[in-house]
């Protein structure tokens, strides 16, 4: 199952854990979401939200230290010219 | 819900109630609770020497050359939405037919069936927003009809506009449309049809972002006036640049290669769109057209676009091949080209 | 959008493609369960971005497409009823049951043209909204998917339990995707040397059996994402073991999945459900492939509650969809591929589900 978006935490309210609930901002469209399994959510976090749930919370350090791993990817073999590769073909 | 509407015996009220601020069956008999509608609600939003010569039809002065014709008619949920409303959609949907043909819209008539129980409050406020619509985009409603219907049989209001014109330079036909030609795209997608989306509340997404609807004569005119060589227009609607540019390419008998990197999509559009698993390229606009032009003049048109307040966002969003084999063709950032379907229906909600 | 543009940046995607170009030094085989992730290698052309050896085997993630005829059947015939108010996702409408169109609505969007109150919801919750709402109506959700959504459904139930709602209940067709890979992997067939796991249903269940699953079966599975970044550093990563001889669980989609998993959300399961044996269409029963409602729950159970018993079918015998499922045959190589069967049309699940792989590759698998 796989159409799950991250979006912000602009709120979270309610005191039964199956009915915690608030919304979430994403890039400016906002929907009601239940927290029911992620209760350590803060407003300013960032969740993935599927169905109407955030499955998750997203670990955004996490997220940057890939992509910079990945932006930096084949830079000492593109930098040598013995090794240089063709670009894919479109 | 309902019984059997046949046991009932067919009883008529010598005297109706007034409606008591609400449309009844008498406003549809075409006496006197009909006129005094029209009295009160019509044609003070309308108000035009021809509608005030109270005929069956309006007689309209022209130059001699070739006449556009079009009809529409509008079936909203709900009436009002952030934006507009569906008085708006019924006048700009058919000016913008006429513009597409290349033709200023000279007269609109407007056929409205109503629903029995629809608060003459709500009427009052879609027929302003028609009268407002027809003034911003300078085209008077000269005739026009009213029919009521039972209650349960009819969303509250549905309108009919049909509009004449007289077109303005070289025919503007798919036809026309020539391989190599260039396709513009009049700004960003979508924001029509998200806004409906969100003003329904059954998926619970909300949004600020207001209906693209909008006249798009001023545009056209400056291109035609520009005495540039336009192929073919087309706005977009239901199933939005993909309907479009499908319904164009199986016109004209040319393929059609659309670039989608260049094709502009709001972030609030993007991402309900992400949401709810819908593409972009389908959804529903209504302030928003494409143009094709020879490749020479499309910097030209471009500059010309970008000069229009409701074209400000115009790109360049493809080109028309000389070849038929798929249809509309749809290249990615990745380099990856793939077919661009026609949707086979409503696009539906999806978790998957 | 944030944490999304990112993983669609086209200069990382060529960058991870000439890694894998660097890395391949023969042909491997590689299946994505996931019909989401089958539907954005399709639609972003992905595969035209790996090198020739690398062959790409779609798996049975599309829980759409391997529910039973059977309980789409029983799905239609709850939703003509008059008090029922049957809620559904998307996704699920367009899916034909097992009786052709001239015998009446073959799927809920049939059912909805003829009068049946069939609709959309994004979320289970909402449908027990509708339940609180509409007290003398009876609100069905239809419950399908893998452990992505099961969490979210058993909490559905609890919150009606909460509710006191009378007059809500689930149509149950919740499969697991570990029984499908031991099924799969298993066959004799099995030409799969490499796995990209479903990482959205690893956000809730963890890595933990499927790092069971890549030693029984010793093959590399790579927890993976569903953006065009995360599949090709997916696939990148299972080639790189490939070509070192490895076979152990990895995980691409760290921004999102922990080892251990979401323990609240599986709890929710484990309240309501409990696993059962689960026929999967196409592909024939699978033991302990999927969960029912536990005893007292039972009275959420829609087929307890309204004796709508589904009965099992034949399915349409041009319909390959197993294989399909199994990745034993691409959607192209099916005689029904776009002739008899279209999304218009379907003979089958996979040519009308979102993440169908017949559809994926019917809206954007054509060679241009």
């Amino acid at each position: 199952m796989c159409l799950a978006v991250p979006g912000q935490v602009v709120e979270v309210e309610g005191d039964d854990p199956a009915f915690l609930r608030g919304r979430v901002d994403f890039s400016g469209v906002r929907r009601e979401v239940s927290f029911a399994f992620t209760p350590e959510a803060q407003p300013g976090d960032y969740v993935l939200v599927h169905a109407g749930f955030a499955l998750t919370v997203v670990d955004q350090e996490e997220a940057l230290l890939t992509l910079e791993e990945l932006r930096r990817l084949g830079e000492a073999v593109e930098a040598s010219p013995e090794t240089a590769e063709e670009a894919p073909a479109p | 819900m309902s019984q059997d509407e046949s046991s009932l015996p067919a009883l008529v009220c010598p005297r109706p109630s007034e409606g008591g601020g609400q449309i009844v069956l008498a406003h549809g008999g075409g006496m006197r609770m009909t006129e005094k509608l029209l009295e009160e609600v019509f044609y003070p939003a309308f108000g035009n020497a021809a509608l005030a010569a109270r005929h069956d039809g309006a007689a309209i002065e022209t130059a001699a050359g070739r006449l556009a014709f079009t009809t529409d008619s509008y079936v909203v949920r709900p009436l009002f939405f952030p934006g507009g409303s569906i008085g708006e959609l019924a006048v700009y949907g058919t000016v913008n037919d006429l513009a597409m043909c290349g033709a200023r819209a000279l007269a609109l008539s407007a056929g409205f069936i109503l629903e029995e129980g629809l608060s003459i409050e709500t009427l009052k406020r879609v027929v302003a927003a028609m009268s407002e619509a027809a003034a911003r985009a300078g085209v008077p409603i000269v005739t026009g009809d009213t029919k009521v219907v039972e209650r349960g049989k009819g969303d509250g209001v549905y309108i009919n506009t049909s509009g004449i014109g007289v077109v303005q330079g070289p025919a503007i036909l798919p036809s026309r449309i020539a391989p190599g030609d260039a396709i513009l795209l009049s700004g960003d997608l979508g924001a029509h049809g998200i806004a409906i989306l969100a003003a329904r509340e059954q998926l619970g997404v909300q949004t600020d972002l207001l209906s693209d609807a909008a006249p798009l004569w001023e545009p056209v005119e400056a291109l035609l006036k520009a005495g540039l060589d336009i192929h073919c227009l087309r706005d977009l609607t239901r199933g939005g640049l993909a309907a479009a540019a499908n319904e164009l390419a199986s016109a004209r008998g040319l393929d059609i290669e659309l670039d989608e990197p260049s094709i502009p999509v709001r972030d609030e559009v993007r991402a309900a769109c992400e949401l709810l698993g819908f593409d972009p390229l389908y959804i529903a606009c209504e302030g928003r057209f494409c143009v094709f032009l020879p490749e020479t003049q499309a910097q030209r048109a471009m500059s010309i676009l970008r000069a229009c307040a409701v074209s400000a966002g115009a790109v360049r969003a493809g080109r028309v091949k000389d070849e038929a084999r798929f249809g509309v063709i749809i290249r990615n950032r990745y380099g990856s080209s793939h077919v661009l379907d026609l949707p086979s229906g409503e696009q539906l909600p999806r978790i998957c | 959008m944030k944490l999304v543009d990112e993983y669609r940046d086209s200069d990382v995607v060529a960058r991870l493609s000439a890694g894998i170009r660097r890395t391949a030094t023969r042909p491997w085989t590689l299946m994505e369960i996931c019909g989401g992730q089958t539907h954005s290698i399709v639609k972003n052309g992905l595969e035209a971005l790996l090198p020739p050896g690398i062959e790409l085997v779609h798996g049975p993630g599309c829980p759409v497409c391997v529910t039973p005829a059977e309980l789409i059947d029983a799905a239609v015939a709850l939703a003509a009823r008059p008090e029922v108010i049957f809620t559904s996702y998307g996704d699920m409408l367009r899916v034909p049951g097992s009786r052709g169109r001239a015998e009446g609505p073959a799927a809920l969007l049939d059912a909805r043209a003829a009068g049946a109150d069939v609709r959309v919801v994004y979320s289970a919750l909402d449908a027990v909204q509708i339940a609180a709402a509409n007290p003398g109506r009876q609100v069905v959700f239809f419950a399908v998917g893998f452990e992505t959504t099961a969490p979210g459904h058993a909490l559905a139930v609890v919150q009606a339990e909460a509710l006191e709602l009378e007059n809500f209940s689930i149509l149950v067709a919740h499969v697991l995707v570990p029984p499908a890979i031991d099924a799969l992997l298993g066959s004799p067939e099995c030409r799969v040397q490499a796995l990209l796991a479903p990482g959205h249903v690893c956000t809730i269940e963890g890595s933990a059996e499927y790092a069971r699953l890549s030693a029984r079966w010793k093959v590399p599975i790579v927890v993976t994402g569903f953006e065009p970044v995360d599949l090709m550093e997916g696939i990148l990563m299972a080639v790189r073991q490939l070509e070192a001889g490895q076979a152990r669980l990895e995980n691409q989609y760290s921004r999102a999945v922990r080892a251990d998993g979401n323990a609240a959300a599986r709890a929710a399961v484990d309240r309501v459900f409990e696993v059962t044996d689960r026929p999967w269409r196409g592909l024939g029963l699978i033991a302990n492939s999927g969960l029912a409602l536990r005893e007292a729950y039972r009275r959420f159970d829609a087929v307890a509650r309204f004796g709508a018993g589904p009965e099992p079918v034949q399915d349409d015998g041009a319909c390959i969809s197993g294989l399909i499922l199994q990745g034993l045959k691409k959607p192209r190589e099916c005689p029904a591929f776009a002739t008899l069967c279209t999304p218009e049309q379907p003979l089958g699940a996979p040519m009308v589900s979102s993440e169908g792989a017949c559809a994926a590759y019917y809206h954007y698998g054509r060679k241009v």
